[in-house]
């Protein structure tokens, strides 16, 4: 009744606390509903309607004490049932308060039953207590969430483990109950909301414009014509006469149908009437007839939309109709029907591509004589108009689509269009050889049929040339067309091919066109294992692209493949079936692992239940199965819901122990998965405690292997976040291996080696390790980059470096630092920050700082100005830098002439701790100079600054206390810091822990009691 | 065991005949033999103008081939009853019906092997010929009248079947050529036309013999 309560039910329109229910009639009879419910339960299911609340639903009773009876135990002020369980009584009413508390369904109806009258009343402030009555009764962990809801699935787990919560099915039956309940309020509450919607002219307009765009004259349009009796539109948007529309017209329509007389009808607000007999529809009329215009309108656009050859002549095939064949037995076999059909039209295309052929024999003699320059040019034009013809192509069938599914679309594109230029200049004796077997797929019966399909394997179905031929000479709507047919052997054999050739990334492309992926889902029903691990696979080798991806998953292929995966456990002995199961579930994991490429797939299969599925199949023993497996969940383990199940689900253990297994593309996809896992804390230790660390850097020290490289060191990257993992790497000493990695690597490489660095050198040890390695001068090389992902890693860790004194001065013989400087120049704000971060402890390190900073030309503005940016991180960094910087007079000086102090200023308000921080100690070092105390006062620093003693950070505390200790010196201040109360609250942070903080408050105490003790003297004077 | 009249057995010959086909055959209960054996004798009743039957005749089991199996190529269904016919007496008899039975539903795959040989040779020499192959493959290609000449996609069919079965190259097909085309590729097991029920109707034949007569 969640959904319910929040959605159908009418509340006042307070947004936040407690709202108040709405005296109307949709919700005087969802409370109806929800007593008879109360009723309902208790009479019918006393198991569950005993079942004791997490939390008892609580709320202001307006009953009367008088009115319990003899269940209850009646005290002066309170009523408590007799009925208790563990010692605590189920119902509690405090007289006092009229705050009455209950517990279970029972207790509920029981009070109903005294309330009588009052019924609708306490129901009414029952719920307006609890707006979340599900949360309360069931625990938490059922709150309503918008959205899909995976608590039914959680229940089911819980039933399922547990014979040792008994509780849990009563719970179980009592949550079916109650969403039962709900599904009855939404509906109820939708009729009756549906009720009182009205036609409107703008609905029936648009309704018309569609209907128009569809009829016309020809078999496929739905209409012959939609037309309005009146060309003239009133400013209201109606046509029927003013005298009409006061009683609700909108307009008439004259409709010409293809196979019933003109019909006349009239669109009211009520509905739309069919006039003469007066057939009340309501809307739902038009909106059948555009659902019904749907169907014609896709084959419509899918035949205009036909550019290429074959594809012309197969529709040229679909209109003539099938000669009747005439052997005796034809009724019994259908697929020889289908092989009859297009038979007919086969040797009208043979001739067609034997024409063709002499065409391109005749161009190819030509381009031998042509020069070289000619062949380029032509070449070049060739390609542009293919790309041509497939832009629109895809423009015309992706126009509908929604562009979720981002990636690497267009470089796919690319590629295939590269490989289409390279065929169809000479043509092989296979292509004449397959185009004779083609021949006898489409005009043999089954036993033909059968010999046709062997004989094609024994084509090099993996050479391009033969993948090419099949398609080219129709062979793959005859291999669609036989998975359509009854006979499994046709199947498994026309399978077994599309199988092979669907590698081929413009085959792929024209099965999905052909329409085969949806036979192929359809096929993952059928009881047959073969077919289903054929079916798969070969879906798992078209979904290579997003258009396929998501023809799976509209056509509930997800949901079948995620029922393959459920297979028996794995054993020591299996029979022969259990291995069938198993194949099918590795077929059915690769199919997922293709599709789980576009995030709406991983939604999906999370939806269908995949996780735990392949959580279980993720403990099987064998590698074929783990590849795909670990596939999927390292695919899926972008998504935050997939690692936040991967760490519960307890898969972390089983990736770990994988790492160490034979085949380096397991552990890839391992890595990979533990990569993108880890950025969660609790995974990270989870690694640790399943001994993955050591794994992890055994494989980063394989170095041939660059994808397995990249995600081990990823991992190792992510995994050294945690303090914890950091000691346990350095007793396996990966920094060093790491270190070797800086040179010689891809980038993808190259930012995890370096992520990886930066995480490890905040250990001290490992930063010495870094310099005794040499890996500083590497590092420092790498600040010259491009790649924006290795610039921010390569900036911490040189700034996690620089913290080592001894460190420093290799950087800055390497002038490190003004390479850092430098990349303020980025726009880029995230290597901004992590430059102005790593700057940092380089000044406070460098033995000339001062000097140093000073000679940078322009530096100085440079970083200035960067406090004008609107990004928070970049902000923190800066005022931290400017803090350290500040410290050298001179600099402090040049910065005050660019107007750091108004800067500054101006950015007090922030409401961000971190910039808060280091704004105060930007604060506390600037006024060191000059008259900027009294400048920070003068531009309005003073107050914000005060109320950052309200913040919950004591690194807060302890900044802002410094830089109030710094602005007291200027009395000015210090009377806007005693009018905004800062006694009080320095006075509060004096009994802290921290020495700096106490010194800084007692100081600032100290100097206002200071003024206003040299005040007071001057008075008496 | 020859001449077996269903019909007119005693209780005590019947049960002795379904123990020793059980034993036989091994792949089906006891309750399954007498259920097919049921299934025969309604089978050899409901033709009444041959009361004297001692077994289904070619035409009958062809039309059981036929409806229950959904086996339709005259000629294939032929070869099957011959096959079926160990004793060559033109009559499948009790024994006969139940050995073949556990044959097409439940054989192994070298028993299966074995079997669709056994049919495809047509003059029961041992070797599938060029000729046995075109006759049977005869009608699976449609004809086309414009065509020059119409056996040629049949010819070359059978060339296609000869290059892939034919392993030692003698221009014919072997037992051991057969055997071993269609271990490394188990579609060719009904190379020549489909001799076998499908696993449907199998799967509904069985149903029906042997719940129905659980009911009785």
């Amino acid at each position: 009744m969640g959904v319910a309560l929040t959605r159908a039910a009418q509340w006042t329109a307070a947004g936040i606390g407690v709202g108040k229910l709405e005296f109307t009639p949709l919700n005087i009879s969802l409370l109806n509903s929800i007593i008879k419910f109360v009723e309902y339960v208790s009479s019918k299911h006393p198991q569950e309607a005993a079942l004791v609340f997490r939390e008892p639903l609580e709320w202001k009773s307006n009953l009367e004490i008088s009115g319990f009876g003899a269940d209850y135990q009646i005290s002066k002020r309170t009523v408590v049932s007799k009925e208790t369980v563990d010692g605590n009584p189920l119902l509690i009413l405090d007289d006092s308060t009229g705050v009455i508390k209950v517990s279970t369904f029972s207790q509920l109806a029981k009070l109903l039953e005294i309330a009588q009258k009052e019924k609708l009343k306490e129901t009414q402030a029952c719920l307006e207590a609890n707006r979340d009555p599900i949360a309360k009764i069931l625990g938490p962990s059922f709150a309503t969430v918008e959205g899909e809801d995976k608590s039914m699935l959680r229940l089911l787990e819980k039933v399922k483990k547990g014979d040792e919560e008994p509780e849990a099915e009563a719970q179980m039956k009592l949550f079916l109950l109650l969403q039962q309940l709900d599904m009855q309020l939404l509906n109820t509450s939708l009729q009756k909301i549906s009720q009182e919607v009205r036609l409107n002219p703008q609905a029936i307009k648009n309704d018309v414009q569609l209907l128009q765009s569809f009829s016309g004259e020809g078999d496929l349009t739905v209409l012959r014509s939609i037309n309005y009796t009146s060309e003239y539109e009133f400013s209201n948007g109606c046509r029927a006469p003013p005298w009409r529309q006061v009683h609700g017209d909108i307009c008439y329509l004259i409709i010409n149908t293809h196979d019933t007389e003109t019909l006349y009808v009239t669109c009211n607000t009520a509905g739309v009437y069919l006039n003469g007999n007066f057939v009340l529809q309501k809307k739902s009329t038009p909106t059948r007839k555009t659902q019904k215009a749907e169907v014609p309108t896709n084959e419509e656009l899918d035949q205009t939309e036909k550019f290429s050859e074959y594809q012309d002549k197969n529709k040229f095939e679909r209109k003539k109709p099938p000669p009747k064949p005439k052997t005796r037995d034809i009724k019994k076999e259908e697929t020889s029907f289908v092989h009859k059909a297009l038979e007919s039209s086969h040797r009208l295309s043979i001739k067609d591509e034997k024409a063709q052929l002499k065409v391109q024999d005749t161009k190819k003699i030509k381009k031998e004589k042509e020069n070289v320059e000619m062949v380029a040019a032509r070449k070049y034009k060739c390609k542009a108009a293919q790309e041509k013809a497939h832009l629109i192509q895809r423009v015309v069938s992706d126009g509908s689509e929604e562009l979720s599914e981002s990636s690497t679309e267009s470089e796919e594109d690319k590629q295939d269009m590269n490989r289409q230029q390279e065929s169809g200049t000479d043509l092989p004796s296979e292509y004449w050889q397959i185009q004779k077997v083609v021949k006898y797929l489409k005009g043999g019966n089954q036993t033909a049929t059968v010999i046709a399909l062997c004989s094609m394997r024994d084509f090099n179905l993996t050479n391009e040339t033969c993948q090419l031929a099949i398609r080219d000479v129709g062979g793959l709507e005859v291999l669609i067309n036989l998975l359509d047919t009854e006979e499994t052997k046709c199947k498994v054999g026309s399978l077994r091919i599309l199988k092979e050739i669907s590698k081929n990334p413009q085959i792929r492309r024209s099965l999905a066109e052909l329409g085969g992926l949806q036979i192929m889902v359809k096929i993952l029903d059928s009881s047959n294992k073969d077919l289903k691990c054929l079916a798969a696979e070969t879906i798992a080798n078209i979904a290579k692209f997003r258009r396929a991806r998501q023809t799976v998953r509209l056509h509930g292929g997800i949901q079948r493949l995620v029922g393959l995966l459920d297979c028996v456990p794995t054993s020591a002995h299996l029979t022969a079936e259990q291995e069938k199961d198993i194949e099918v579930a590795r077929c059915g994991a690769l199919a997922l692992w293709s599709c789980s490429k576009s995030k709406k797939n991983k939604d999906a299969i999370r939806k269908a239940g995949g996780i735990p599925l392949l959580a279980c199949l993720l403990k099987s023993p064998y590698e074929n199965m783990l590849i795909p497996v670990v596939g999927t969940l390292q695919e899926c383990a972008s998504e935050p819901s997939y690692r936040l199940a991967i760490r519960t689900e307890n898969m972390v253990k089983n990736l770990v122990r994988n790492l160490s297994s034979e085949s380096e593309e397991l552990q890839m996809h391992c890595a990979r998965a533990i990569f993108k896992c880890a950025e969660d804390e609790e995974t990270r230790n989870l690694v640790r405690t399943h001994f993955g660390l050591g794994p992890l850097v055994k494989l980063v020290s394989k170095s041939d292997n660059k994808q397995l490289l990249a995600a081990a060191t990823g991992a190792v990257w992510k995994c050294a976040i945690s303090m914890e993992n950091v000691e346990r790497f350095k007793h396996l000493k990966v920094a060093e291996t790491l270190i070797s990695l800086l040179i010689g690597q891809p980038e993808e490489v190259l930012i995890n080696v370096v992520g990886a660095l930066g995480q490890l050198a905040r250990d001290p040890v490992i930063r010495g390790a870094i310099r005794r390695s040499s890996g500083i001068g590497p590092l420092v090389n790498l600040l010259t980059g491009t790649n924006n992902a290795l610039l921010v890693n390569v900036t911490k860790a040189v700034g996690e470096c620089a913290v080592d004194p001894e460190n420093m001065s290799i950087i800055e013989s390497l002038d490190g630092v003004r390479l850092l400087w430098s990349l303020l120049k980025k726009p880029n704000p995230d290597i901004q920050a992590s430059a102005a971060w790593a700057l940092c402890p380089c000044i406070e390190n460098a033995k000339e700082a001062g000097e140093m900073v000073r000679s940078f030309v322009g530096g100085l503005e440079l970083i200035v100005n960067l406090l004008k940016s609107d990004d928070i991180e970049v902000l923190a960094s800066v005022c931290a830098a400017l803090a350290k910087i500040a410290m050298d007079e001179e600099n402090l000086a040049v910065i005050t002439d660019h107007g750091v102090v108004q800067m500054l200023s101006s950015l007090t308000y922030t409401r961000d701790d971190m910039l808060r921080q280091n704004l105060a100690d930007a604060v506390a070092c600037c006024c060191k100079w000059g008259n900027n105390r009294v400048a920070f006062g003068e531009t309005g620093a003073v107050a914000p600054l005060v109320h950052y003693l309200k913040s919950k950070s004591p690194r807060v505390h302890r900044a802002t206390a410094q830089a109030l200790y710094q602005l007291s010196f200027d009395p000015n201040n210090c009377i806007t810091m005693h009018e905004n109360g800062v006694v009080k609250l320095l006075l509060n942070l004096m009994d802290s822990t921290d020495e700096a903080l106490q010194e800084a408050a007692a100081g600032c105490i100290a100097n206002i009691r200071r003024l206003a003790l040299a005040n007071e003297k001057a008075r008496y004077k | 065991m020859s001449r077996i009249r269903p019909l007119d057995m005693s209780r005590k010959q019947y049960q002795q005949l379904a123990d020793t086909l059980c034993k036989l055959t091994k792949r089906f209960n006891r309750h399954e033999v007498q259920c097919l054996m049921k299934v025969f004798s309604t089978l050899v009743a409901t033709f009444p103008e041959q009361r004297i039957a001692v077994g289904l005749d070619r035409n009958k089991f062809r039309n059981v081939l036929h409806t229950t199996f959904g086996l339709t190529d005259d000629m294939i269904t032929d070869r099957v009853f011959r096959v079926f016919d160990r004793d060559n007496d033109s009559f499948v008899n009790m024994r006969e019906w139940i050995e073949g039975l556990s044959i097409i539903l439940r054989g192994t795959l070298d028993e299966k092997i074995k079997f669709c040989f056994e049919v495809f040779d047509l003059n029961g020499d041992g070797f599938i010929s060029r000729e046995e192959m075109f006759h049977m493959l005869k009608s699976s290609l449609i004809k086309q009248p414009t065509e020059e000449d119409p056996d040629e996609g049949v010819k070359d069919l059978v060339e296609i079947a000869l290059k892939k079965m034919d392993y030692d190259h003698d221009n014919k097909v072997s037992y051991a050529d057969f055997e071993k085309a269609v271990k490394v590729d188990n579609l060719l097991l009904e190379a020549f036309g489909s001799c076998l029920p499908d696993s449907k109707s199998a799967l509904a034949f069985e149903e029906q013999a042997f719940k129905k007569n659980k009911d009785d």
